[in-house]
């Protein structure tokens, strides 16, 4: 790890003045990802933000019916909110899915959509990987690959985002708020926030330098079944190999996004009017351009019949 | 003493202490927080700086230069070790590559330089200065691939490589049930809580070295051998060990460079592991490729058994020796075994808690199932069918204890095994197949010499010493068990001090040989000290009774402390073995059962239960060693179902190596565990009349699993770990 500076703000106009004063400066929320990427160097900020007490702690209605998810909100917080329980349960199952107790109580909402990825040649800082250091070659498309991306990925890099809570709220039509240094604000729909890894993996939002998030806003509930069926080889404690979320309305119609898959939550509303015909013909539209290594090509069927599995717990 | 004649009544046989489940004496120690490990033990020494190791970058190759100045510049900093720098260093007795590399480099994550600071953050941030250049080399990492340039291993343990009776091609050939499949086992990694960790202190030409071993001699050897030093020069202390399963036998670079690093900053030094750099520094249990071959007659009768396995390690490396069982398991007139060992430049191999059996069982036990239905057997039955109570290889050479039968008898009845039906793939429940699997445990006994040296003080309080070590094991407890048994004391006026190259020389922890030969040694020690104290009193050795802290004789009784009232009374004595181990065949049993579920459209499994039942001579404690084999258990399920170390064949190299991307089992993958021990002595193995259980406990257990998921299905997989994409093409179709 290499040696920082850290200083505590008490305001987003603060936090944002702050970095424009220290380029090279990154904001701190949990540090349950941040800090472990600089004690391996793969990030070396010197200076550090700490965005934890900013008051952005608070889940608000909306005028238009539905909430306002403050920044820092911790996971656990977010996962025990009776209005989200209730409306929104999706996120919850997808909260208490992901990581443990101990690091859910750290984790906010903010830093838990700009978590890094979870490929271990990511992590070996030996290795050649473009994303942590651009043109170096991608170690994984012809290496240990089974958790890797099947759809959206690039020649540059397979990787995935890890978040549970992302996919659920991908589902629910989540936006993220952000203030910038010139005070600008402005709202993203979640599905915009990810960049495809192209030929630039190591630029993974849309988020300009010093840009912060601020909230995550949730529309109106929609109602319906939700169901997040998180699949992985030891029971918790482990990242997805692949996670399916759903809502399924009493029609039959629905949304369905897919975690593991790729370097964003994987949804497509084309895929989303499929679902009535089932989860072989929602399956088809989501892995269209899939492209396995082969070493994950299991996630090809298991997609297909882990959505299957959703649908018909979802008709009771 | 010399135990070479079974063992007669002994004092161990009151019971009164012995045999009963006991707390931890090191418990409050450990629960609290306050039990010291190496790495926290900063009142040891004054002034203590850290170390941080740079490992290798590549797998094979040479160090074209390094460039140390930027780090040496950098804050905190006080000195950096490399091989250029330490000096002509040699090679312990049980590690394969050097422990500090350069300018070759044997294998990734080989220690390549420690930087040494005044803060572990200095530290941490200047290796990441240490500039390193490297010629890489062609290497070879793909244990497939090198089957045909595998060579006939020298035996190791005084076990040859390969063994034949009878004919086995001619039986095999002619048997009218066969099998003939191929198993893999990955590479694991020991993945204990405690990192390797060690501070060295020189005083002059003395070195002390507290640290995280289970073999204090053999290491106190290796450093001294490895430094260039008289052995009477080096004291090692390790009292306490948060996990070892065999990753902590022997001396690891954390000594060496702690040792070095001392040396060069001119001041005590300590040096952790850092956990990424763990899997691919320190040993692993290599993987292997096995072929097994069964041949039977149509009642179910075993003709011919043949159990080849091959293995890799670095050049001067062993193999797995995953054929041992096979040669004691089952009856059969004509056997083979054979075992051979590529050369590959992955980081070194070596013991991981039951090395040979857990992955030779993980194939048998398989492959046992499968021909239990071939045969159209219940697959229970079909082991007890095929019992031996003699070496099947020297069939003059009889079992001393063998009640596998029994245990497999007890445990059908226990799990409801008879309700099973034969046919896989039948029981549902919602979205889960459910199915229930079995396989044998065994693992040998061995002995080993151990001594210790007992006090009495003039408190009465009897004081055990012995280098032997507690790795989470339970030896503190057992060992003060014995004491307390042996002189009639209750167990808070015992006080056992283990892990110190001063004390006596103990068996050590390992093979779980550790706790029937270290309490034997305690054993002897103690028969001396009750002849001394005797002595001292003068009473008649044939009827003097030690009970309640005082010994009686004649009608007279004198408290313990009043023997020792003139001054403490010291005995020491060693434990040693004749031939018995020779003439019997000295063994643990058990047999393992699982209840598991697959998810039917994800193939997710899920273990719903596991009980063993263990034959494993004379239980010291039965709560730690419950402890133990459900911990084994766990183990065994994480080999079952998670466990791998993936092998980057390009780079050659453990891919996953951190507890993110080498997943061991969490509370949730365990839901209910039993364990029953039978009633049972060995009056062969010592006069504790004990053997151990620590690795019997995960012998077969990955195995049931494989079988359960088997028989919830009816989808065999041989290739561990089993895990959902090698189920997912063949689960049945879904709506
Ligand atoms: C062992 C382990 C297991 C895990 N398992 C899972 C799992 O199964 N599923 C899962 O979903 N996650 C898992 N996680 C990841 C965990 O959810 C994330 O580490 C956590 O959510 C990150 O939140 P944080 O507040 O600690 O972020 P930090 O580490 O503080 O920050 C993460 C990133 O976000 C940036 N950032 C933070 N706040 C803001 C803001 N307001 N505006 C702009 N940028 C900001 C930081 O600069 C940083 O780049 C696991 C983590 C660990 C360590
Ligand atoms: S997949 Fe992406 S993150 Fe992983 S090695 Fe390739 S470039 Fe790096």
């Amino acid at each position: 790890m290499k040696s920082f500076t850290f200083e505590r703000v008490d305001s987003p106009a603060a936090a944002t003045m702050a970095f424009t004063r220290t380029p090279g400066a990154r904001f701190i929320a949990g540090g349950t990802n941040l800090l472990d990427l600089m004690k391996l160097e793969i990030e070396t900020p010197g200076h550090l933000i700490d965005v934890s007490r900013l008051g952005l702690d608070k889940i608000e209605p909306t005028s238009d019916g539905g909430v306002r998810i403050g920044a820092m909100v911790r996971n656990t917080d977010l996962a025990a909110d009776a209005r989200i329980r209730r409306d929104y349960g999706l996120i919850a199952r997808a909260l208490v899915a992901g990581a443990s107790g101990q690091l859910r109580n750290k984790a906010t909402t903010a830093g838990n959509l700009l978590q890094r990825t979870r490929c271990p040649y990511f992590y070996d800082t030996n290795q050649p990987c473009n994303k942590r250091k651009p043109g170096s070659g991608c170690a994984a498309i012809a290496g240990f690959s089974r958790n890797h991306a099947i759809v959206g990925a690039s020649d540059a890099c397979i990787a995935t985002h890890p978040s549970d809570m992302a996919v659920a709220m991908q589902v629910l039509d989540a936006a993220v708020e952000t203030v910038d240094a010139a005070g600008e604000t402005r709202s993203i729909g979640l599905a915009d926030l990810y960049r495809a890894p192209g030929n630039t993996p190591q630029l993974e939002t849309v988020l300009a330098p010093g840009e912060l998030i601020t909230a995550v806003t949730l529309p109106k509930p929609i109602g319906g079944t939700h169901i997040y069926h998180k699949v992985r080889d030891r029971a918790s404690y482990a990242f997805a190999l692949i996670s399916v979320g759903v809502v399924v309305q009493r029609d039959g119609s629905g949304r369905v996004a897919l975690g593991g898959v790729g370097y964003k939550p994987w949804r497509a509303r084309s895929a989303d009017a499929e679902l009535p015909r089932g989860a072989k013909a929602a399956t088809a539209v989501l892995l269209a351009d899939a492209k396995a290594t082969h070493e994950n090509a299991y996630k090809l069927p298991l997609v297909e019949r882990t959505l299957a599995s959703v649908l018909a717990q979802a008709k009771g | 003493m010399k135990f070479d004649t079974p063992a007669t009544d002994n004092p161990i046989d009151q019971l009164k202490i012995i045999g009963k489940p006991t707390d931890r004496v090191d418990g409050p120690l450990k629960t609290s927080g306050t039990a010291p490990y190496a790495y926290e033990r900063h009142d040891v020494v004054p002034n203590q700086a850290y170390g941080y190791v740079v490992g290798s970058a590549i797998a094979k190759g040479q160090i074209a230069s390094m460039d140390l100045k930027e780090a040496k510049a950098a804050p905190g900093v006080l000195a950096v070790v490399t091989a250029a720098s330490a000096g002509m260093l040699g090679k312990g007795d049980f590690n394969t590559a050097k422990l500090l590399g350069g300018p070759e480099i044997q294998h990734y994550h080989q220690a390549v330089a420690l930087v040494v600071a005044e803060s572990f953050e200095q530290a941490r941030s200047a290796a990441a200065l240490v500039r390193v250049q490297y010629t890489r080399s062609k290497g070879n990492f793909d244990l497939a691939k090198s089957l045909d340039g595998a060579i006939k291993p020298p035996a190791s343990f005084g076990a040859e490589a390969d063994s034949r009776f009878g004919d086995f091609d001619a039986a095999f050939a002619s048997a009218p049930v066969k099998l003939d499949a191929r198993y893999t086992t990955p590479d694991h990694s020991h993945a204990m809580m405690e990192p390797h960790a060690s501070i060295a202190s020189w005083d002059g030409d003395k070195l002390t070295l507290w640290t995280s071993n289970q073999m204090i001699a053999w290491s106190v050897g290796d450093v001294a051998k490895t430094l260039g030093i008289p052995k009477e020069k080096v004291r090692l202390v390790s009292p306490y060990i948060g996990g070892g399963f065999g990753g902590k036998l022997f001396v690891r670079s954390d000594a060496i460079l702690a040792a070095l690093g001392a040396k060069a900053a001119g001041r005590p030094v300590k040096v952790a592991l850092q956990r990424p750099l763990i899997i691919n520094n320190t040993t692993h249990r290599p993987a292997t490729i096995q072929r097994i071959r069964l041949g039977a007659t149509t009642d179910g009768k075993l003709t011919a058994i043949g159990h080849e396995s091959w293995s890799g390690d670095l050049k001067g490396g062993g193999p797995e020796t995953a054929v041992g069982q096979t040669r004691l398991l089952y009856a059969a007139p004509n056997r083979m075994t054979a075992m051979r060992l590529a050369v590959l430049d992955l980081p070194e191999g070596n013991a991981m808690r039951a090395p040979g059996e857990a992955p030779g069982l993980m194939a048998l036990e398989i492959a046992i199932d499968e021909m239990a239905e071939k045969l159209g057997i219940d697959p229970v039955a079909f082991r007890i069918l095929n019992d031996t109570q003699v070496d099947p290889e020297k069939p003059e050479r009889p079992f001393s204890q063998r009640r596998l039968n029994e245990c497999l008898t007890m445990g059908a009845e226990k799990f409801g095994w008879k309700d099973r039906s034969p046919k896989p793939g039948l029981t549902r429940d919602g979205r889960w197949l459910v199915g229930t699997g079995v396989a044998a445990a065994f693992r040998n006994n061995i002995n080993e010499k151990s001594a210790a040296r007992v006090r009495l003080d003039r408190n009465g309080m009897v004081i055990v010493e012995t280098d032997m070590t507690d790795i989470g094991t339970g030896s503190y407890t057992i060992i003060a068990q014995t004491a307390a048994e042996m002189l009639g004391v209750p167990l808070t006026q015992v006080e056992v001090r283990l892990g110190d190259s001063l004390f006596p020389v103990s068996a050590g922890s390992g093979g779980q040989w550790g706790a029937n030969s270290s309490t034997a040694g305690v054993y002897a020690a103690c028969m001396k000290l009750r002849t001394a104290i005797i002595d001292k009193l003068r009473f008649d050795p044939a009827d003097a009774v030690f009970d309640k802290g005082k010994v009686r004789s004649r009608g007279k009784s004198i408290a313990l402390a009043k023997a020792a009232a003139s001054g403490e009374i010291v005995a020491e004595d060693l434990m040693e073995y004749g031939d018995l181990g020779q003439k019997f065949q000295q063994s643990t049993f058990g047999a393992h059962f699982v209840e598991a579920a697959v998810d039917a459209a994800t193939g997710e499994i899920r273990i719903r239960r596991m009980l063993a039942v263990c034959a494993a001579g004379r239980i010291l404690n039965p709560k730690a060693a419950r402890s133990q084999v459900i911990g084994a258990m766990t183990m065994g399920a994480g080999a079952a179902l998670m466990e791998e170390l993936a092998v980057d064949k390009r780079f050659g190299f453990f891919v996953n190596h951190d507890l993110a991307g080498y997943e061991v089992p969490v509370h949730a993958d365990i839901p209910s565990q039993e364990v029953i021990f039978l009633d049972e002595v060995d009056p062969t193995t010592s006069p504790m009349k004990a053997k151990g259980v620590g690795e019997l406990g995960i012998c077969g257990v990955a195995a049931a699993v494989a079988n359960a998921v088997y028989h919830a299905t009816g989808i065999r997989v041989r290739n561990y770990p089993v895990t959902l994409d090698k189920l997912i093409d063949k689960l049945p179709d879904v709506a």
